[in-house]
């Protein structure tokens, strides 16, 4: 048995996880709240990526140096997918709080067609690099083909941004109110919760923290296009899903879960069928585990 | 006014804020250059201080409508719509609309007419996934994949075992059902946004495995040399098929409609609508609900079924390039656009969203984005789609005057 | 005599909530029995037991067949059920709301009729005769309601009541021997309630149907309810005659203890 290689695919699947989990995030959250699937997620996510990339490039021809064009793309792709979300919500969710869910589900599926084809137009349909901004640590030398610097940065996010989050959700005002919403919206809105401020700000940190994850993998695999966030946005629901919708540690369970799976899948099994085997983990779960590891059974109200 | 105009200006400061980076800066890598397209935030800045002004005024008067509509006030029918529901006005608009289908291939070139040809071919499949999403109210978004189950059945059977197109037609609706079926028993108990995903995932996995299973469908180079279906054994030149395909087409959909209207306006018909309007009640009347979806997923996608083996006979040429999500996406927003459950709505709408871009070519480019703007606009503003469906109308003899009518 | 439907020890368990505690309630053929108790007290969770919404954790139901065998629903579908002759409406009134009043009582009728796929696309004369039949039964029900002139109009543009109304014609179409009424007269004004009040007492005198009523307007439950069963916590607290159930110092708690008290309603 190859220690090695088997390692590598536990590392890669780590870093798939851990970016599965930090989308997965936004849509659980947003779940939780409204219980619609937003399925333009995966497009901020792009969105917030691509702006990264732009600040990227306009910085480097100025001639800055390295950390603090790190650290400027980094804030203007969290700032502009916040943005983003938080435009999509008022847009395309908002006047459709009281619609069907068919509807608001239409309305999600079109915008998530607009942005891609947004930026497929404003910029270009093809691949473009992206520079890896995080410098070679040292002291991985000795493991480089096993796990890489910016996998490692990748894991330390995630575990930071879970956290915060978590901190968020648990002890702040803005957390409690959070969580009175995803319970009863009206309850919540007769005990005094500005229930659309709320929503808004569920939009706004989802979509940065998508963002984060955008930047982050970007700058590990090397390259972007106006596509990635669609496979990478369902993905991330199948991790949502596994995990518990409406869940936030069962996200982040949930992306590890897929991650590793599809990584050793891919690497023992076969590549080809990468994507169906996502799909089929879906199905599977879907049909014998609908309420997820970590999610509670959701009874109808009759 | 003032109100007004300050949000609009508002609006538009804060989408030129939003679309700078995208839309103004591009930068080139190799040659280490920065585009900076500054015209492009006047434009977008302009556009978005109008569209405000019209958004609001749409999203108000959708408001006051519905109050007016909740107070009980019942407004006298529109002259139009006097004029569409009158049986002798209809059947002459019909017979006029069938009249020009007939005609088409006489006065316009032969590639105008494969493009009707195309055209119908969507307002089959659309028609299908209509029973799917407008009648049951099962959003499927993996709908293409039951239109490649029927062009590569035809394609396989044919290569394998020389089976004719006009047996395929009816092989192809049966597999096309058949995969419904399968597809069907799984998620049925999946509600709305679920099922929406799983079907996705479910047209991506038959694209992905035709491309890698090459034993069985030669993988992307595709399956070539497919015959044009014979009619009565004629020999006819290329364009002689390719008229006489469209003629197939124009009864295949004529076929369609009458079946999905029939459907429509029968036990089976009402119990998919109520299953639309509410699942749980649906089951408490009696409906049995896994019957009435599995029902829907098999009948729906029998005709994409259909139209993928005229579509294959047609192309003479088919690869998985020819079904991907994008298929699936068009045929929604001819749904959505058509009024979910709206025949006349869903055949007009296909016909505009398949011919416009091929003959304005300005709007093929933008022809995604729009589309992805039209689902927003049409859930946001006009659900019921551009054609009101309006309900039948049971006519009773006047009975003995009611004895409590009043409450 | 044999009840029609005999609920034994019925209980329900949500997670670590209990529901419903070992249930028992009978209620004969066109017997109206009234189900009454604090809001919470696990009264639509029964209704929705025994339609099949919910599988009972312990206990359960067992209905007089149409041929007088005894079957239990234990394990049924909501809509199979229906077609044993067991119908309800909707506390939060759940119609069909796009389609027309007419159209919603066809619904009612889809189980007690049999035109299938090749009946609909062949239209032959059997399924054209059922269609006008089904048509025609439920337009005589709506009349029975007082909702024919609504007949074409969709049912969420029907007026509160009428709503309320449609929703029993619904039910009544697929002809129940026990009708489930979760609130009837929740929302109605003192007219409406009693049109309501004569429905139900006429429903009762002419078809026959036995019905479990749940409803927080008294005076209707005294006018309406042979018997009566008061439901706290998920538990039966008492049972019997209006008279009995008023005089009962349980009751009087249950409900005191919510500051409402039975007199002032009655």
């Amino acid at each position: 048995m190859n220690w090695d290689y088997l390692l590598s695919l536990f590392m890669g699947g780590l870093t798939r996880g851990s970016i599965y989990a930090l989308i997965a995030l936004g849509y659980t959250m947003v779940y939780g709240i409204i219980t619609l699937i937003n399925f333009a997620h995966g497009e901020i996510y792009m969105i917030g990526a691509f702006t990264a990339l732009i600040a990227i490039g306009v910085l480097t021809l100025a001639g800055w140096n390295g950390t603090a064009i790190l650290l400027i793309a980094a804030v203007a792709a969290v700032v502009y997918a916040a943005a983003y979300g938080w435009t999509l919500e008022r847009i395309a969710y908002r006047p459709l709080r009281h619609a069907p869910r068919l509807s608001a589900l239409i309305s999600a599926i079109g915008m998530s067609l607009f942005l891609q084809n947004y930026v497929r137009m404003a910029q270009t349909a093809n691949f473009l690099p992206f520079p890896n901004l995080i410098p070679e640590f040292a002291f991985l030398k000795p493991v480089a083909h096993i796990v890489r610097s910016s996998e490692l940065v990748i894991y330390a996010v995630t575990a930071l941004v879970m956290l915060l989050l978590t901190l968020l959700v648990r002890f702040t005002r803005m957390g409690k109110a959070m969580r009175a919403t995803a319970q009863d919206r009206d309850m919540a809105m007769l005990s005094g919760v500005d229930v659309d401020r709320v929503i808004s700000l569920t939009f706004v940190i989802g979509s940065a923290i998508a963002a984060t994850g955008g930047v982050l993998i970007a700058s590990h695999i090397g390259q972007i296009n106006f596509y990635i966030g669609f496979l990478a946005g369902i993905k991330a629901f199948v991790a949502a899903v596994l995990g518990g919708i409406g869940s936030l540690p069962g996200a982040v369970l949930g992306g590890l879960v897929l991650g590793w799976t599809e990584s050793f899948f891919t690497g023992y099994v076969s590549s080809d069928y990468e994507d169906v085997f996502a799909f089929l983990f879906l199905v599977g779960i879907l049909i014998f585990r609908p309420s997820g590891l970590l999610g509670r059974k959701q009874m109808e109200k009759v | 006014m003032k109100a007004e105009f300050k949000k609009s200006l508002l609006a538009a400061l804060w989408f030129m804020f939003l679309t700078f980076p995208i839309t103004v800066v591009r930068v080139n890598t190799i040659e280490r250059t920065v585009a900076w397209r500054w015209e492009r935030l006047i434009w977008i800045g302009a556009a978005t201080f109008i569209l405000s002004f019209i958004w609001r005024r749409l999203l108000h008067r959708k408001q006051t409508g519905r109050r007016e509509v909740s107070a009980g006030e019942v407004r006298p029918p529109s002259r139009w719509k006097q004029m569409a529901a009158d049986p002798r006005l209809k059947g002459l608009a019909l017979s006029a609309a069938a009249l020009c289908f007939l005609v088409i291939p006489l006065l316009f070139s032969w590639n105008k007419t494969i493009l009707v040809t195309n055209a119908l071919i969507y307002v089959v499949i659309a028609l299908g996934l209509n029973i799917v999403v407008g009648l049951a109210g099962q959003l499927v978004l993996g709908y293409v994949a039951f239109f490649a189950v029927g062009a590569y059945s035809y394609a396989l059977l044919n290569y394998h075992f020389a089976v004719g197109f006009w047996a395929a037609l009816p092989m192809g609706a049966a597999l096309a059902a058949a995969f419904g079926l399968l597809l069907g028993f799984p998620v049925l108990r999946l509600r709305g946004d679920y099922l929406a995903i799983v079907t996705l995932g479910f047209g991506e996995i038959i694209r992905i495995v035709l491309e890698n299973w090459n034993a069985l469908s030669f993988g992307p180079s595709g399956i070539d040399n497919i015959p044009p279906p014979g009619f009565f054994g004629l020999a006819l030149t290329l364009r002689q098929t390719h008229i006489a395909i469209y003629y197939l087409m124009v009864a295949l959909t004529l076929l369609t409609i009458l079946v999905v209207h029939r459907l429509q306006h029968s036990r089976i018909g009402r119990s998919w609508e109520a299953l639309r309007e509410d699942e749980t009640a649906a089951q408490a009347m009696g409906i049995d609900t896994t019957g009435a979806k599995l029902s829907a997923f098999a009948l729906g996608a029998c005709w994409a079924g259909m139209a993928g083996v005229v579509f294959a006979a047609k192309q003479k040429f088919i690869n998985p390039g020819n079904f991907t999500i994008w298929e699936s996406i068009l045929v929604l927003c001819i749904v959505v656009l058509g009024g979910m459950g709206s025949i006349a709505g869903v055949v007009l709408a296909a016909l505009v969203l398949v011919i416009l871009p091929e003959a304005l070519r300005v709007f093929a480019d933008y022809r995604w984005l729009l589309f992805g703007a039209l689902l927003v606009l049409m859930m946001v503003f006009r659900p019921g789609g551009l054609v009101n469906a309006r309900r039948r109308a049971y006519a009773f003899e006047p009975s003995a005057p009611e004895k409590s009518e009043r409450p | 005599m044999t009840p029609l439907l005999a609920i034994r020890q019925l209980t329900m368990d949500f997670g670590g909530l209990r529901a419903l505690e070992a249930l028992d309630l009978s209620i004969h053929p066109a017997q109206t029995v009234a189900l009454i108790g604090p809001n919470g007290a696990g009264k639509t969770t029964l209704f929705n037991c025994i339609t099949g919404i919910y599988r009972p954790t312990a206990g359960e139901a067992r209905l007089q067949a149409a041929d007088g065998r005894s079957t239990s629903l234990q394990g049924l579908k909501p809509n199979q059920v229906t077609a044993l002759g067991i119908c309800r409406t909707f506390q939060n009134i759940r119609l069909f709301g796009h389609m027309s009043a007419l159209e919603n009582v066809m619904i009612g009728r889809h189980c007690r009729t049999r035109a299938g796929i090749a009946g609909a696309i062949l239209r032959n004369r059997r399924t054209r005769d059922e269609e006008r039949q089904a048509a025609d039964d439920s337009y005589r029900l709506l009349t029975k309601f007082g909702l024919a002139r609504h007949a074409n109009d969709p049912a969420n543009s029907l007026p509160y009541g009428a709503q309320r109304r449609l929703e029993i014609a619904r039910a009544m179409a697929t002809e129940p021997r026990l009708l489930l009424l979760d609130e009837p007269a929740a929302g109605m004004n003192a007219q409406e309630t009693q049109a309501l009040d004569r429905i139900i007492v006429r429903l009762r005198e002419e078809e026959g149907v036995a019905i479990l009523l749940i409803e927080h307007d008294m005076r209707l439950v005294m006018s309406l309810a042979q018997r009566i069963c008061v439901v706290d916590y998920g538990r039966k607290i008492a049972e019997g005659t209006p008279a009995e159930v008023r005089r009962n110092p349980a009751v009087i708690k249950a409900y005191l203890g919510e500051d409402e008290s039975m007199e002032a309603h009655a």
